[in-house]
């Protein structure tokens, strides 16, 4: 009889114990979730404040300048009140996808290797060295850019290295974490059945590779470039270090180039004024290509839901 | 559980509130306060705003200073000569920082200049280049992208590369004065005459960088980053020194420049006062050259 009261009694305050935690946990619950909320809503505060903000300061300069002559104007004289910055939208272009050409190919083969080929020995060699690429930061490479491959660009073609060349190599460098770590996701997301039906019809490992995996994860695939496209325009101090800032137009793979981030990075510090307003203005060009870029990526991936 | 969650909660609280902290406005000085004794201690804000080549030297001095006068706050700012200029003008700032002489417009504006320091400027090459003097026309030729080879100079038949600095800085526009290399565009304004594929580097150690690396660069740098990775040219026979710049045979050099506009606040005065004085000289003279 002890026990059954015991048990019993013991059931009942469990009961209404619960019942208060209940109670308390969903306050919680409720509590947590604003905090979610809130922080939820700074990012996209963030996101609206410096679209304005940038947009304020660099519209009305476009606009009063005249959008014709800032974006297609090739002399950059700010201290005679003379801004086009064609060059630095060519160099910007030029050095992405330059960068694009090298990095991708070895991007995706490596994402291939990785998720296709690799023993799981070398995978976990690989992998891991890939995903430390991503966390080396930008000025280490523009330091090694500038002490080992720009001399050596001066060693091998002369005109003293800093050169768009050596922009697109750091850059093609520099995009490889995102384009094989994506592209490698990609790629295992291709059910096994669709490797397993053309091993099964007589097709060689590479011809299911290339026939049916990477085409299987086409869309993903170029989502990884055009993230890799984002990362590669985006790029400040790399780019300052080894492009030699000369705001004129490319002729050749060998001259010195400025890209827009580097314009607003290495006047931002001196300018005022309208001289200032134009490096906004610059800024506002450069989040109208990556906007472009986001665009184009979210139509990709949407796709790829299909 | 219960507990913990608790905890977990004021953590992200105490964690979200902290995004605001930096938010919070240092309380604004207190203004003079009356003075009650004899001599009362100094007290107040001064906002020293201009070129960033000024900027350390004020800003070792304003620490010199405030550790004198633990009741004034010297607030040093670096956003470019041209700036300086204007906040001066305009009393955005109670002194101006300028590391060049005032261009014309600016001198209508009835500033008081007054002289902290000199910096020399230097025309370096790299040490295996052997070419260690030229005259000033030769300098403004080769930066113009007139000379373009230095077989020309009697050097190796190699192609010049000029490193320039960025638009906007003091030391290059004090150089682009003093060696003759502004022009006026169709529009009649003055600018650069640099010839446009000049390597840009940004700030004076890049330039030391470049120039040290590359055999066949010439480029220009504050006297004070010059050391043996690089070689200083003498410009028509006289070596960039210290002493030269003093005695005025050596004449690519500034003056860094402190401005004002009429009464200065008895802080502000005071600071200025001890730039003068012989500890503030002996601050300035660790990288410049002191004018007392």
């Amino acid at each position: 009889m002890d026990d059954t009261r015991l048990y019993a009694g013991k059931a009942v305050e469990e009961k209404t114990y619960k019942m208060k935690e209940n109670k308390a946990r969903n306050r919680f619950e409720k509590l947590v979730e604003a905090v979610f909320l809130f922080c939820a809503f700074i990012a996209v505060l963030s996101v609206a404040v410096i679209t304005l903000f940038v947009f304020a300061r660099g519209g009305p300069f476009i606009l009063e300048y005249g959008i014709g002559k800032f974006i297609l104007g090739r002399q950059w004289q700010p201290l005679g009140d003379v801004f086009g910055i064609l060059p630095m939208i060519i160099a910007s272009i030029a050095g992405t996808f330059g960068a694009i050409l090298v990095g991708v190919p070895i991007g995706i083969m490596t994402a291939v290797f990785l998720s296709e080929i690799a023993p799981s020995k070398i995978a976990d060699i690989t992998r891991p060295a890939v995903d430390l690429l991503a966390g080396i930061p930008s000025v280490v490479y523009g330091f090694f850019g500038l002490v080992v491959i720009v001399p050596l660009i001066d060693k091998w073609f002369g005109g003293g290295g800093n050169s768009l060349l050596a922009i697109i190599i750091i850059l093609a460098v520099m995009i490889l974490p995102t384009v094989v770590s994506i592209s490698e996701a990609a790629l295992r997301a291709v059910p096994r059945e669709y490797r397993e039906g053309s091993l099964a019809m007589g097709a060689s490992q590479m011809q299911t590779i290339f026939k049916v995996v990477i085409p299987a994860a086409k869309s993903g695939i170029l989502a990884a470039v055009v993230l890799g496209i984002g990362r590669a325009i985006g790029e400040t101090m790399a780019v300052i270090l080894v492009g030699g800032n000369t705001a004129l137009i490319p002729d050749s793979i060998l001259d010195r180039v400025r890209t827009m981030t580097a314009n607003i990075a290495i006047e931002m510090g001196y300018a005022f004024g309208m001289h200032q307003d134009a490096l906004f203005a610059t800024g506002v060009i450069l989040f109208i290509f990556i906007m472009g870029l986001n665009i184009l990526l979210n139509l990709l991936t949407s796709k790829a839901g299909d | 559980m219960n507990k913990r969650k608790l905890i977990a909660l004021g953590i992200t609280a105490v964690l979200a509130l902290g995004i605001f902290a930096g938010c919070a406005k240092e309380e604004p000085e207190a203004a003079p306060a009356p003075e009650t004794e004899a001599e009362a201690r100094l007290s107040g804000t001064v906002s020293v705003v201009g070129s960033t080549s000024v900027q350390p030297h004020a800003q070792k001095l304003a620490d010199a200073f405030m550790a004198q006068n633990p009741d004034t706050k010297i607030d040093v700012q670096g956003v470019g000569s041209s700036a300086g200029v204007k906040a001066a003008n305009e009393g955005a700032a109670d002194i101006g920082m300028a590391s060049r002489n005032l261009k014309t417009a600016e001198k209508e504006w009835g500033l008081d200049e007054h002289v902290i320091a000199y910096d020399g400027i230097a025309v370096v090459v790299n040490p295996e280049n052997g070419v260690s003097e030229m005259d000033t026309e030769t300098v403004t030729a080769i930066f113009k992208g007139e000379i373009t080879n230095w077989k020309e100079l009697g050097g190796i038949d190699k192609e010049i590369l000029v490193v320039s600095r960025e638009a906007g800085s003091g030391t290059r526009g004090a150089f682009e004065e003093i060696m003759d290399l502004e022009e006026k565009n169709a529009e009649g304004k003055t600018v650069s005459a640099v010839k446009a594929d000049a390597l840009i580097a940004e700030g004076n150690g890049a330039v030391k960088a470049n120039v040290a690396s590359k055999t066949y660069a010439i480029g220009y740098i504050s006297l004070s980053y010059i050391d043996e990775s690089v070689q200083p040219v003498s410009i028509d026979g006289v070596e960039p020194t210290v002493e030269n710049i003093l005695s005025e045979s050596y004449t690519v050099a500034r003056p860094f420049l402190m401005l004002s506009k009429g009464e200065l606040t008895d802080v502000a005065q005071a600071y200025l006062d001890f730039v003068f004085s012989a500890e503030g000289q002996e601050i300035v003279a660790e990288k410049a050259i002191p004018v007392k």
